[in-house]
Order: structure tokens, then C-alpha cells, then sequence
């Protein structure tokens, strides 16, 4: 793959200075009632050594962004169009036979499911093992001797014994972290966790954030983090985008974005939280509506038939103007609102209701 | 500010506690390690769970949270009697179902519904969305005034999906909008009583205010009670009056929600409630980070299951088991396994909103 000699420094849309980097990726999919617009025009990049937290409602896209990513989207009912590039090197359209020497190596994900990515037929020392030997070409006492290294490493009671156990014998938060192990037994360049933590408890959870951590500083690690968690994203993130009906709608810093957020649905997410101090007799304070349907996206801005503060902009651009993520670099929203407006109704009204 | 979806009415009042639903009492669970090449042979157990007592009242929610593997849905499998237990007595509404069969089940097994931890392994593939919510519906012979569909397309909009999806496969839905099936599916029957295994942490937060809202509502409205499984320990707080917190298949602590959170006394409780990861970038609070081996279901420490990570274990914690019970200081209900407790003060939570 040839890199350009001497990468821009300021990174310029099209740039390729980051690690990975995602051009107006879209990704949709042809069903019986018409084209799934699951990604839209999506773009962000991730440098080596940081981790980004992709948050966002249920359905916006963020498992499909990294499916793709990883290139394990259907090709017979799917089409993605942009670019992808890790480390340089263009994945979208690249045939499959170097996606997988770079699935599991290079780059590799730590699903949603343990179950999905677990075989229920094979004991748990030899799918993580599996893993290792393919792309290492170790012995089989290397690979399991690695395997107990690694369920060690994520915290397994009796490694040693349980390294021959099946999936259905462990409990789910068990099974997350031998899925971990097995994402992380070739020290992969960039890692994708797709709610990594969702089924730990939040002891384990910090123990496995910190393992992720850790494995960034010692390697350089790239790591996209997909969570719902936001309280988990500020532990871990450096930068967070948020994602809503397939498309970025904020972005920014982790402090720029849980300090200050700047987006209507931004505001929703926060305000949907209960934490452990509020009171308890009050019903939480959902994002009113349903999500949109995606085959019928409604005009102007996404989030239209949901927001509260539509009236305020001048001229009713929202429910015919797309609004655009800006400004183009630093902490950037998809809203039609002015900044000064967004600032003020995020001090008058918002602030006061988180706890 | 409307929120359509929200049943706002929920008022402050705790609801009314009724009468005693569910009674568990020395409630085990093991399950059998077999080893051996020609002739399979039990050479240990699994201690999933060992000797829980918990009551659950009418129109009661009951949180239970815990360690990964401490055996959470191992106890709402026993409660829905998916698993035989292997010692102790399940009592619902005054009757002993610990070992009933099929048929003395039958009638109470509308009145218990789980919904399930993992929304992928739990809706069969090949059924529709409709189909799948109006199974126990049809199961049990019952027609509800216009019909399953129109009650299945009334869940759906109950838990924020489109009815139009009624003839869509789980396959063409996202990790969450799964899990809300899965909520449909389970109060297709009216129950009275819904063990929840972590039925909304794979939710985003603005579904997950909703569902919540919405069992909590139901449980106001329908008296229903819940046992109520999960990580996240600010919506369980949010949901359930008393909140049990277990460890290695047994419980350690358990109390109003106001005490637990307030002034826990079991170190167990002080580590999880400071290791909640909250969502602001200057929160400071020290983590306490659970050091030591983690011990084995299969071999438990003898005494205290927690010693081999506690750091205010002593020579009496290897020996004696600490039973659980009320600590001088504590209110009423307030019981606590520990021979060393911390000192009620509020461990992780800043003390103002
Ligand atoms: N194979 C597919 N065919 C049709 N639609 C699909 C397919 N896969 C995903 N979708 C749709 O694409 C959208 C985005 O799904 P995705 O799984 O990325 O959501 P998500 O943001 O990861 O949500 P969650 O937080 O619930 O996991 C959803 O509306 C989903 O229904
Ligand atoms: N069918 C089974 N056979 C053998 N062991 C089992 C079985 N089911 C669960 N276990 C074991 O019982 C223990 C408790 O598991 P359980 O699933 O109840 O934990 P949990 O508290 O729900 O954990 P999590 O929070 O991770 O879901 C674990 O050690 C698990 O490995
Ligand atoms: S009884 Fe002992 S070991 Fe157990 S929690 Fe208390 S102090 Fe720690
Ligand atoms: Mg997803
Ligand atoms: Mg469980």
C-alpha cells in the first residue's frame, strides 16, 4: 500500500495521518421493505495509543460502522461506499482473504455477544488457542499454555481447569471476559469492543477496562469503545462521538462532550440517566418518541420529530435542512441550533436536571 | 416537556408492600463437575448458589447484584424452576413448588415470567416478532378483546417499538430493540411476579429510562412483583426497594435501598459501590480495587467466602462463617454477613445530588 511520503499534519478530511481513518462511510442493506440506510455519511478517525467511545441510541449504527470496519458484512444483501483506512492500507472493497489475515491479528473485536462469537462445541482454551496458533503458527502446549496466560489476565478463577471448559459452563460475565482474552491473545493494533463490559458486573468491569488500558500503554493499542455506558466512557475514552439514525451528531473530547454537550439528543442521554444520588420516586426522563425509521429517514435534521428545541431555530430549517457535523475539526455537532442558543439552554435547562 | 413514552405518573410513594410472594429458604444450587475418560465420574460442584433465604413481597421489586458468576441467574432460573434445586424450599403464594412437576406448576407458571440477560440466544431465529410475543399467549389459551394481534401490536408500542414490525425476524433487529421483545414476550401473560436477569443493560439509556418507567409502572398499576438482576447499580437503585447483593452464591448484604447505598457495611458492598463508573470526567472518587485471588465456586474459602479478597479479613474470617444478620447501628431489615464490618459511612457516593 503506498502512504503519502509526509502525512499532512493538520488532518484534512481525506488525510490519512490517522490510524484508522473513516471517509462518508455508508452502509446499507436491501430488506423486503426497501434500503436500510444503517450508516450514513459517517466519518471519524482514531490515532494510535487513544481510545474513541462511540455512543449513541439502539440502532444508529455503531455495530454496523465497525462490522464494517472489520469487513464482515454480507456482501449479497449489503453495499458500503467510502473509505476505510487502517495504518494506510484501504479495506472497503478489499478482498476478503486479507481482511481475515487481519481479522484476529492486526485488528480484531470484542463482540457484544459472547455466545455469537463462541463456539458451544469447542472447549474455551482451544478456541482461544485456535486464535493464536493461526496467526502465530505456535505449537499446541504454546497456544494453550497462552490461553491460561491469557484468562489469567482477565481475571478466570483456576485458569488452569477452566481452560478446558465449555462456553455453557461459564456464567455470561465469564464468558465476556474469555471472549476478551481470545480478542486480545495476538496483542492486536486496534481493538473493536462492542459493549466489551455490558454483561460484568462493575468490579470486573473497571478490572477489564483497566486490562484494556493497560494493553493500550504497553502496545499503542487503538481501541474504539461502543457502549451505552456513558459513565464508562469517561473513564475511558480520550474522545467520544455520538451517534444517532446512522450519522455522527456530536463529537468531541470526553470533557468537551459529558462538560458541555452541544446536541439536543446529546442532552437526552445524559438527562435519561439515573445516578446514585437522584431521587427514586421520580420516573427517569427518556428522549420522548420513537427512533426513526431508518428505511424513512425524516427530512432535515434526523432528529426532528423528537427534539425540544426545534421552534428556536430560525426559519424551520430543521424539518428541511440536513444540519452538517461542525465545525470540521475539534468539538462539532449536527444541529441547526446557534452556538449561543446551544449554550444557553444547556446552562438554563440542562445542567440543573443532571445530578 | 410530553414524553409520549413515558407513563409519567408514576408518583413518589413506594408502593405498598403486600403479603410475602416468593420465600426462599437454604436455596442451593450445584452443579456437578464430571471428570474421567471411559467412566464419567462427579468430582466436585459447581456451588452456583448455596443457601440463599430472600422474600419477595406483592408488589415488591427486590434487586440482586453481584459479581459476575456469584450465581444471580442461576437463582432466577431456580425461582422460574428451569433448574431443580438441589437443596432448600421455593414457597410462591403460601405453596411449596420447590420440586413440583409439570402439572402442579402449570397454573402458577403464567404468574412467573423471566426475562432474559442475553436478547440474542433467547428469541428463536425462525419466528416472527409477532409470533414469538404471542407464543404464551396462545400457549395458554388466552384471547385477549381483539384478538393476539392487536395485543401484540399494543406491546410493541408498550415497549417502544414499531407495531409495523410484527412481521419482521429478530435477525433484522439491533442488540436492544431485542431485548424490548423480549419485554413484550414476557408481560404478554399479566404476570405477578417477573424475575429480570439484566433486562435492560442492553439498552441504550434512553430505552432503558423507558422500559424502566414502564416495569415500574406496571408494578404500580398491577401490583407486579420483580426480582430484579442487574450491573448497573444506579437503575437498581432507581428501581428496587430492597436491594440484595450476593457473592460466590450467597448473600452478603441486603437492605432498603437507602441503608445499602447509604451505609453499607460489608466490604463487598463498599468495592462495588465504588467501583460505579460515573459520567463525569472529574469524578474522583478512589476506586477500591478488589486485590487477591478470586476464589472458586468449585472450592469456596472455607468461612468467610470473601476473605481471599477482603482487606479487613482476620484468622476469624478463615474459620467461622459470618452469619448474616442485623449489626448493632443498623435499621431494621438492614442484615449483613460480616465479622469485621466497615462503619456504615457512605463508601463510594458523594454525599449531595
Ligand atoms: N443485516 C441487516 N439487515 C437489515 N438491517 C440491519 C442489518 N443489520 C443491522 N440492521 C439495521 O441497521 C441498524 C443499525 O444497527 P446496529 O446493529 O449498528 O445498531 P447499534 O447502534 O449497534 O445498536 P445497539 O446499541 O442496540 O447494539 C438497525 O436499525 C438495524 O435494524
Ligand atoms: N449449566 C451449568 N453448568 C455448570 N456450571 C454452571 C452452569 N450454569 C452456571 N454455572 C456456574 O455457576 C456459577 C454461577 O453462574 P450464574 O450464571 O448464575 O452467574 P451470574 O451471577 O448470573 O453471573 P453474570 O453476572 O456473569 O451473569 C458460575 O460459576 C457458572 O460457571
Ligand atoms: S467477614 Fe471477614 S473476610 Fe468477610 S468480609 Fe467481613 S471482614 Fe472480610
Ligand atoms: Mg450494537
Ligand atoms: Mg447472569
Amino acid at each position: 500500500m503506498t502512504t503519502q511520503a509526509k502525512p499532512e499534519e493538520t488532518a484534512a478530511p481525506g488525510g490519512s495521518s490517522s490510524f484508522l481513518s473513516v471517509r462518508d462511510l455508508s452502509v446499507r442493506f436491501r430488506t423486503e421493505d426497501g434500503v436500510v440506510r444503517a450508516v450514513d455519511n459517517l466519518s471519524f478517525e482514531v490515532e494510535r495509543g487513544t481510545t474513541l467511545g462511540i455512543v449513541g441510541e439502539s440502532g444508529s449504527g455503531k455495530s454496523v460502522t465497525n462490522l464494517a470496519i472489520l469487513g464482515l458484512h454480507n456482501p449479497a444483501n449489503s453495499e458500503i461506499t467510502g473509505s476505510i483506512k487502517l495504518a494506510g492500507q484501504e479495506l472497503v472493497g478489499a478482498p476478503n482473504k486479507e481482511l481475515e489475515k487481519l481479522r484476529g491479528h492486526t485488528m480484531s473485536m470484542i463482540f457484544q455477544d459472547p455466545l455469537t462469537a463462541l463456539s458451544p462445541f469447542h472447549t474455551i482454551g482451544a478456541q482461544i488457542g485456535e486464535t493464536y496458533r493461526k496467526h502465530t503458527g505456535a505449537s499446541k502446549k504454546e497456544a494453550r499454555d497462552r490461553s491460561i496466560e491469557m484468562l489469567t489476565k482477565v481475571g478466570i478463577p483456576q485458569p488452569t481447569t477452566r481452560v478446558d471448559d465449555f462456553p455453557h459452563q461459564f456464567s455470561g460475565g465469564m464468558r465476556q471476559r474469555a471472549m476478551i482474552a481470545m480478542s486480545l491473545v495476538c496483542d492486536p493494533a486496534l481493538v473493536i469492543a462492542d459493549e466489551p463490559t455490558t454483561a460484568l458486573d462493575v468490579t470486573v468491569q473497571a478490572q477489564i477496562l483497566d486490562l484494556l488500558k493497560e494493553l493500550q500503554q504497553e502496545m499503542g493499542t487503538a481501541i474504539i469503545l461502543i457502549t451505552h455506558d456513558l459513565g464508562v466512557v469517561a473513564k475511558t475514552a480520550k474522545d467520544i462521538m455520538v451517534m444517532y439514525a446512522g450519522r455522527a451528531v456530536e463529537r468531541g473530547t470526553v470533557r468537551e462532550v459529558l462538560k458541555a454537550p452541544q446536541h439536543p439528543y446529546t442532552w437526552g442521554l445524559l438527562s435519561s440517566m439515573p445516578n446514585l444520588t437522584g431521587p427514586v420516586g421520580v420516573p427517569l426522563r427518556p428522549v420522548r418518541g420513537t427512533p426513526p425509521s431508518l428505511i424513512n429517514l425524516p427530512t432535515g435534521c434526523p432528529f426532528n420529530p423528537r427534539c425540544d428545541h426545534l421552534e428556536q431555530v430560525i426559519g424551520g430549517k430543521c424539518t428541511t435542512e440536513r444540519p452538517p457535523l461542525a465545525p470540521e475539526a475539534g468539538h462539532a455537532t449536527a444541529c441547526h441550533l446557534s452556538s449561543g442558543q446551544k449554550q444557553e439552554i444547556f446552562i438554563d435547562q440542562i445542567q440543573p436536571r443532571l445530578g | 416537556m410530553s414524553n409520549e413514552l413515558t407513563l409519567d405518573k408514576t408518583d413518589g410513594h413506594t408502593p405498598t408492600i403486600g403479603e410475602p410472594l416468593l420465600q426462599l429458604s437454604g436455596l442451593q444450587k450445584h452443579f456437578p463437575v464430571m471428570d474421567g475418560f471411559l467412566f464419567k465420574r462427579q468430582v466436585g460442584a459447581v456451588h452456583a448458589v448455596d443457601g440463599v433465604d430472600l422474600t419477595v413481597h406483592a408488589n415488591e421489586s427486590v434487586g440482586l447484584v453481584g459479581e459476575s458468576g456469584c450465581g444471580k441467574s442461576t437463582l432466577g432460573r431456580l425461582v422460574t424452576r428451569l433448574y431443580e434445586p438441589t437443596a432448600g424450599t421455593i414457597t410462591y403464594a403460601g405453596q411449596d413448588i420447590s420440586h413440583a412437576g409439570r402439572k402442579q406448576l402449570a397454573p402458577i407458571r403464567s404468574e412467573i415470567q423471566m426475562i432474559f440477560q442475553d436478547p440474542y440466544s433467547s428469541l428463536n431465529p425462525r419466528q416472527t416478532v409477532g409470533a414469538i410475543i404471542g407464543a404464551p399467549m396462545e400457549i395458554n389459551g388466552i384471547n385477549p378483546p381483539g384478538g393476539i394481534q392487536k395485543k401484540v401490536q399494543e406491546l410493541l408500542e408498550t415497549v417502544g417499538l414499531n407495531p409495523e414490525h410484527y412481521n419482521r425476524f429478530p435477525h433484522e433487529f439491533s442488540g436492544g430493540q431485542r431485548q424490548r421483545i423480549g419485554v413484550a414476550r414476557a408481560l404478554s401473560l399479566s404476570p405477578k411476579l417477573i424475575v429480570a436477569d439484566e433486562p435492560v443493560s442492553a439498552l441504550d439509556v434512553s430505552i432503558q429510562a423507558q422500559v424502566v418507567n414502564l416495569l415500574q409502572q406496571l408494578q404500580k398499576d398491577l401490583g407486579i412483583a420483580f426480582l430484579f438482576i442487574a450491573h448497573d447499580l444506579a437503575i437498581v437503585r432507581h428501581f428496587s426497594q430492597r436491594v440484595a447483593v450476593m457473592y460466590l452464591g450467597k448473600i452478603v448484604e441486603i437492605a432498603d435501598r437507602q441503608s445499602l447505598y447509604e451505609s453499607p457495611r460489608h466490604p463487598y458492598t463498599h468495592a462495588l459501590l465504588s467501583a460505579v463508573p460515573e459520567a463525569d470526567p472529574d469524578d474522583d472518587r478512589e476506586r477500591i480495587r478488589l486485590v487477591g485471588d478470586v476464589p472458586s465456586p468449585i472450592n469456596p474459602p472455607s468461612g468467610c467466602r470473601f476473605r481471599t479478597r477482603c482487606w479487613k479479613a482476620q484468622e476469624k474470617c478463615a474459620t467461622e462463617e459470618p452469619p448474616l444478620v442485623q449489626l448493632s447501628g443498623n435499621l431494621d431489615g438492614h442484615l449483613t454477613a460480616c465479622h469485621f464490618p466497615e462503619d456504615g459511612g457512605l463508601a463510594a457516593a458523594p454525599a449531595a445530588v
